[in-house]
């Protein structure tokens, strides 16, 4: 395999340089079994995770969040509020972790950024014309530049699906790469929007192409379409990442957004992560959830778990 | 790092009572001659309970009430006051499905999360199919009449203790005939539980008789000259010995017996969900499944990369406590089976097999056989000819579709088969030349109460399950 691997590696990084090689190659993956990927991700959903483990998962899970505002009403105000309750979720109990970061529009990352500096909560900002990525391709990559001059150390891009889906792979990836060069040494996420893409086997290659081209992440959408991350989804990208990292040794994270609202859920994401890809994942650096209302659930889960009683939503913070 | 805290299912929902009786004409009776044996949690070798054991006049008696409840009650009974009774047996089911699934757990050894999520919706869900066929059995294909047969003896194994007593019981009442059910006697509490469910459904006495044994009771069960079915499920070995028995005189017989099932994976198959559907064909049930995928044919050029996955996967799996909701393998049924197991497998190794579990550690107590594989199987290696019956793979290579067919249909059984391809031509090509009763294509181990379910060659003959599930039971 170690050798196999190794001559894959030089192999992989040549792909982007013509678009028959990138469609051989995106094509030639295994394909996915819809009906199979489906009852593998309800299957994993079954998991009873109880006790010691879930408070264990709760933790994990709020470090892993991605706290995000992504509205035209955001305001300084709202976004530095949402930036205090990033570093302190539960004002009650000091125990609890921080989040992972927070995430809003480039026009909001100089106010984000006054409260998180020196914190370790990573500043996350939607770029590249979010969420429908039609833009041309400077005014893309001056709104990440933008970002990331503003204090941004995390870029989440979208990726063109209308040239993906018009099966233009050479474009998509070229202006990944490009986005990855304009952040600098922030990390780039890559969107695949897979509500858009539809079908499992684009995702797969949606996932390759993303990887390929350098990103850093690979998050499933923008939470702006109709159907946001799904477990089946999510778990053709674990897969990705698990195959992407024995074919090239590099590892990339993986970031479910949109529609995560309650503990349960997250918990079923974390179980995924765990059998499909294993621990290596299991940490803020390499799966993230974007979500807004999914933190005071887990506040709320967590409160439970250490005073045997839950409270009500009044006792959990609204920002 | 992210360790599953145990989740036990809570044992406290079933009442075990310390012994059993045996359940003739409505009611627990005991046996005339006194005998009995225990059954044992095979997890742990803990005893359940006391069953007694039905001698030839405890048959005679059973057979008598279900010959009576035929001439008198269920035989002239319109076939829409039997599906009531039917409905309402299925609708008990499932409320008190959560007992049954522990019960079926503790007796049997498979993981609760199977007992809950398979066994149960299937065996409430056969109730209702054939409930449904109980009135409209003019319109099933068999001709304007067709008529029962009368006393119906089941044998049934100890695999799926409760679900095989549905697939034998819920067409056999539907088509008008009454029955003397035998389970097997590693498993008899789930078929005793579910004796009191035919009391609480006010089912008539004498219609439906359970006489729990071993292979003497079974015996002159079967042999009984008051019996005009014989249905059995089981080893190819005793489906022989029940064929000769039965020659000759009028019953009706049908058989479903073992397997040796090819699981064919083409080199353009999807490969995660192939890997996950290799690991329910054989996995599933501790390997316990008569049509389980036994034999896995991989394309050459992608063995490589599909045993890579499969070992991975096998990697995840959680073997240990069944009632633990986490756990996805559970104990080997029977010492007598973990011993048969174990010898199959060392003739594997010795006859030069490479031999492979992921690391797992396995309980003190009780009956347990870590999931393995073998690669560099051949077809001429017993472990590729004989049904092993656990939780035990034989890998094997091919070049073509071709010798796919040809290696699949090489073996004296013919009850399942699984195809691997995102090519739906090839599915069709490969299901036309398998020589098997039931062929998944990109699943396994997919049951429904619609579905018929049988064997070629010695894989046994007659259909259960669907419209064809009745004609062992009708005078067609």
């Amino acid at each position: 395999m170690t050798a196999t691997a190794t001559s894959a590696r030089s192999d992989l990084s040549e792909l982007g340089r013509s678009e028959t090689a990138l469609r051989t190659f995106l094509h030639g993956l295994p394909g996915v079994d819809q009906v199979g990927a489906e009852q593998r991700a309800a299957q994993l959903g079954t998991r009873s995770i109880k006790t010691t483990a879930k408070a264990q998962a709760i933790d994990l899970a709020i470090r892993m969040v991605d706290l995000t505002t992504l509205e035209g009403a955001d305001t300084p105000g709202k976004v530095r509020a949402l930036a205090a309750k990033a570093l302190r979720p539960d004002p009650a109990d000091l125990s609890c972790p921080h989040v992972g970061a927070v995430c809003v529009y480039p026009a909001m990352v100089p106010y984000v950024a006054e409260v998180l500096r020196g914190s370790g909560v990573h500043l996350a900002s939607v770029a590249t014309a979010f969420p429908s990525g039609q833009a041309p391709l400077e005014v893309k990559l001056a709104d990440t530049r933008a970002a990331v001059a503003a204090g941004a150390d995390e870029i989440d891009m979208v990726i063109n699906r209308s040239a993906f889906l018009s099966g233009r792979y050479k474009e998509v990836y070229d202006e990944i790469v490009a986005t990855k060069e304009a952040c600098g040494d922030a990390h780039l996420k890559v969107i695949l929007e897979t509500g858009e893409l539809a079908t499992y086997d684009n995702v797969r290659r949606a996932s390759w192409l993303a990887m390929l081209a350098g990103g850093d992440f690979i998050k499933t959408s923008t939470g702006k379409v109709p159907v946001a991350a799904t477990l089946p989804v999510s778990l053709v990208m674990l897969e990705a990442v698990r195959d992407f990292r024995a074919a090239t040794g590099r590892q990339v994270g993986v970031k479910p957004a949109g529609g995560i609202k309650t503990t349960k859920d997250a918990i079923k994401y974390l179980v995924m992560v765990n059998e499909t890809v294993g621990a290596d994942w299991l940490d803020p650096d390499w799966f993230r959830f974007g979500a807004s209302s999914l933190l005071n659930d887990l506040l709320m889960q967590r409160t439970k778990l250490t005073t045997g009683v839950y409270s009500g939503p009044d006792y959990f913070t609204l920002d | 790092m992210f360790e599953y805290a145990p989740a036990p299912e809570s044992r406290s929902v079933v009442d075990i009572k310390p012994s059993y009786g045996l359940f003739i004409n409505g009611e627990f009776v005991d046996p005339t001659d006194g005998g009995s044996f225990k059954s044992i949690n095979p997890a742990s070798e803990e005893v359940l309970a006391e069953v007694a054991e039905a001698g030839a006049g405890d048959v005679e008696r059973a057979v008598a009430a279900a010959r009576e409840a035929y001439d008198k009650v269920w035989g002239p009974m319109p076939g829409r006051d039997r599906a009531k009774y039917l409905f309402r047996i299925a609708r008990i089911i499932q409320e008190r499905s959560r007992e049954l699934a522990v019960l079926e757990s503790l007796d049997n050894g498979k993981p609760i999360k199977e007992s809950r999520d398979v066994d149960l919706p299937l065996v409430a869900a056969h109730f209702f199919y054939y409930a449904g066929w109980a009135d409209k059995l003019e319109h099933a294909g068999f001709g304007a009449n067709p008529r029962p047969l009368g006393v119906a003896a089941q044998v049934i194994p100890w695999n799926f203790p409760l679900l095989m007593l549905a697939w034998k019981i819920a067409p056999a009442l539907a088509a008008g005939n009454t029955v003397v059910l035998k389970p097997a006697e590693t498993t008899p509490l789930t078929a005793l539980l579910f004796a009191e469910i035919c009391q609480q459904a006010d089912l008539p006495a004498g219609v439906v008789n359970i006489v729990t044994g071993a292979g003497d009771t079974g015996r002159a069960l079967v042999e009984h000259p008051g019996v005009d079915k014989v249905a059995f499920t089981g080893s190819t070995e005793v489906g022989r010995a029940i064929a000769r028995s039965v020659a000759g005189t009028r019953k009706k017989l049908t058989l479903e017996l073992g397997g040796k099932a090819a699981n064919i994976v083409y080199d353009d198959a999807p490969i995660d969900q192939a890997v996950e559907g290799i690991v329910n064909g054989i996995f599933f049930n501790q390997g316990h499944v008569c049509c389980a995928g036994s034999r896995l044919l991989i394309q050459e050029n992608v063995a490589d990369r599909v045993l890579e996955s499969l070992k991975r996967r096998m990697a995840q799996l959680r073997v240990g406590d069944p009632l633990d909701k986490n756990t996805d393998i559970g104990a080997i049924n029977s010492a007598a089976q973990l011993a048969r197991i174990k010898e199959l497998s060392d003739a594997g190794s010795a006859e030069g097999a490479e031999r492979w579990s992921p690391p797992c550690e396995l309980p003190d107590r009780g009956f347990w056989f870590a999931p393995t594989i073998f690669t560099g199987v051949t077809q001429a290696h017993r472990i590729a000819r004989e049904e092993i019956f656990g939780p035990v793979l034989s890998v094997l290579t091919f070049r073509t579709p071709a010798e796919a067919v040809e290696k699949a249909n090489n073996t004296p059984y013919g009850l399942s088969a699984g195809i691997w391809t995102d090519k739906g031509s090839r599915i069709l090509w490969t299901a036309d030349r398998l020589r098997a009763g039931v062929v998944w294509a990109n699943t396994f181990n997919k049951f429904d109460p619609t579905s018929p379910f049988g064997g070629y060659k010695e894989s046994g003959y007659g259909r259960e399950g669907g419209r064809h599930g009745l004609e062992g039971y009708l005078n067609v």
